[in-house]
């Protein structure tokens, strides 16, 4: 019994891992032909960055001389590790997650804290100043996008916990019954908010624009990365696909857990492949999520500057996250029926 | 990196990198740090002052690299030939160094794209090895 658990665990947790390095590197190279088709280019191939990391790998792995170096080096171990243990954590198309249990939603922003923190420690024992700076700015991005993040989930789960009730902070049971089906009209808008504020976090837990500044390549050459190159700095570069990837299962699990085959069921039997359109359903979220709250918002703006990043968070975003709480609160005393429901 | 030149290459590669050109459809990207490079773009006849700094660049990038030598100063100094202040051109510094030379004062955006894509067939090669 203890072996097959274990067996379990651990051929499934290197499936997953295998199969999120491969499509967050897919999902990077569709990334970055949108972003080209946008500025009227042609863009690199979609198997671009899948070459970037063959090319990596061959390279010479320097080691700075002032370095620590079992700390560089473990950092990009870490990095991407945290990385991919968030995808046990996260059903995919409606199958339950290889590792879950209450209180899991908490542990999944640790896990991207500690991805974060990885980079920030490598950045720090590079002894690069410019890796410094880019490690100090990437610490006051993370403690400016936790808290709306925080928001958003304490909002689901606190509603989750007013509806349905159960185990509430885990994501298995809020992908089971979305609150979509469960709220009134006061209740709608309040989730749309908090959708918006996720959408937003979104590019600062990525560094992506306009919230990379601890990444910026011409103000800071690359900061963090600065010193990291070859075997390290392909695991970052695979870590960061990862973790797109990552977060926006996580998004499509908080806010669109639906599966296709049970509406398809009506028209055509699906029989076995019913696992399959779900599951390439699953991709075409998560591809949709990708596109509204990295690459457009990647296209379309500038990077901003660092205290720019931290206000719009700690007053914008959280303002806006917590009328949506105060929204979902609402309903439960006003409940306004939604006017297209009976 | 421009090791003292007069700034015409320096416009012509950013010419190579708008949209009209498009050197990422090759998957060719500027980045940041020498350590993240394959390929070290010099511009100029490398002056006195910069001839440590052009060492110091290419030890920083890490191996297999290539240096793309862009307009005429690099090969021969140019019109800066047999000046008083020049310790170049490039191969008198970095004489074990693999060059790429891209002729012309300045190059057309279509020479860099074309130098870079033989800078990286030439990486490629060394892969297979």
């Amino acid at each position: 019994m203890t072996g097959e658990i274990l067996l379990k665990t651990v051929l499934g947790g290197a499936l997953i891992t295998l199969f999120a390095i491969f499509f967050g590197l897919i999902f990077k190279g569709i990334d970055r032909k949108i972003v080209a088709r946008m500025q009227m280019r042609v863009g690199p191939p979609i198997r671009q960055p899948f070459l970037d990391v063959i090319k990596l790998m061959n390279k010479e792995t320097v080691v700075p001389e002032n370095a620590i170096k079992w700390i560089y080096h473990a950092s990009a171990i870490v990095c991407l590790a945290s990385s991919a243990i968030i995808l046990l954590y996260i059903p995919i198309a409606g199958i339950e997650p290889l590792l879950h249990g209450h209180g899991d939603i908490i542990l999944i922003i640790y896990i991207f804290i500690i991805s974060a923190l990885a980079m920030v420690v490598g950045g720090f024992s590079s002894s690069s100043p410019f890796a410094t700076v880019g490690a100090q700015r990437e610490m006051i991005t993370m403690a400016s996008y936790e808290f709306p993040l925080a928001v958003v989930i304490i909002a689901i789960a606190w509603k989750l916990s007013e509806e349905i009730g159960g185990d509430v902070f885990s994501v298995y049971h809020i992908a089971q019954n979305p609150l979509w089906n469960s709220v009134g009209l006061l209740g709608f808008i309040g989730l749309l908010i908090l959708l918006f504020a996720i959408v937003v976090v979104t590019p600062g837990e990525l560094a992506k624009i306009p919230f990379d500044v601890a990444e910026a390549e011409t103000e800071i050459a690359q900061g963090l990365l600065v010193e990291y190159s070859g075997r390290n700095l392909a695991m970052f570069y695979i870590a960061d696909g990862v973790r797109t990837f990552a977060m926006a299962s996580l998004i499509t699990a908080l806010f669109f857990p639906y599966n296709i085959s049970p509406l398809l069921k009506n028209y055509i039997s699906l029989g076995d492949f019913a696992i399959v359109t779900d599951f390439l359903f699953f991709l075409l979220k998560v591809f949709l999520i990708i596109l509204f709250s990295v690459t457009l918002v990647r296209a379309g703006m500038a990077r901003l500057r660092i205290t720019q990043v931290v206000t719009t968070y700690w007053i914008t975003i959280t303002l806006i996250a917590l009328f949506g709480l105060v929204l979902l609160m609402w309903d439960n005393q006003l409940d306004i029926p939604l006017p297209w429901v009976g | 990196m421009n090791s003292g030149s007069c700034n015409g290459c320096d416009i012509e590669i950013i010419a190579a990198l708008t949209p009209r050109y498009d050197a990422e459809r090759f998957g060719i990207k500027l980045v940041g740090s020498p350590r993240h490079a394959d390929v070290i773009a010099f511009t100029g006849p490398v002056t006195d002052d910069m001839a440590d700094k052009v060492k110091r660049i290419y030890e920083q990038t890490p191996d297999p690299k290539v240096i793309l030598v862009v307009g005429a100063c690099g090969i021969s100094g140019g019109v800066f030939h047999e000046s008083y202040h020049l310790s170049g051109p490039i191969e008198k510094i970095l004489p074990e160094a693999k060059c790429i030379y891209v002729p012309g004062c300045p190059p057309r955006p279509e020479a860099i794209i074309y130098g870079v894509v033989k800078a990286w067939e030439f990486l490629e090669g060394v892969e297979k090895k």
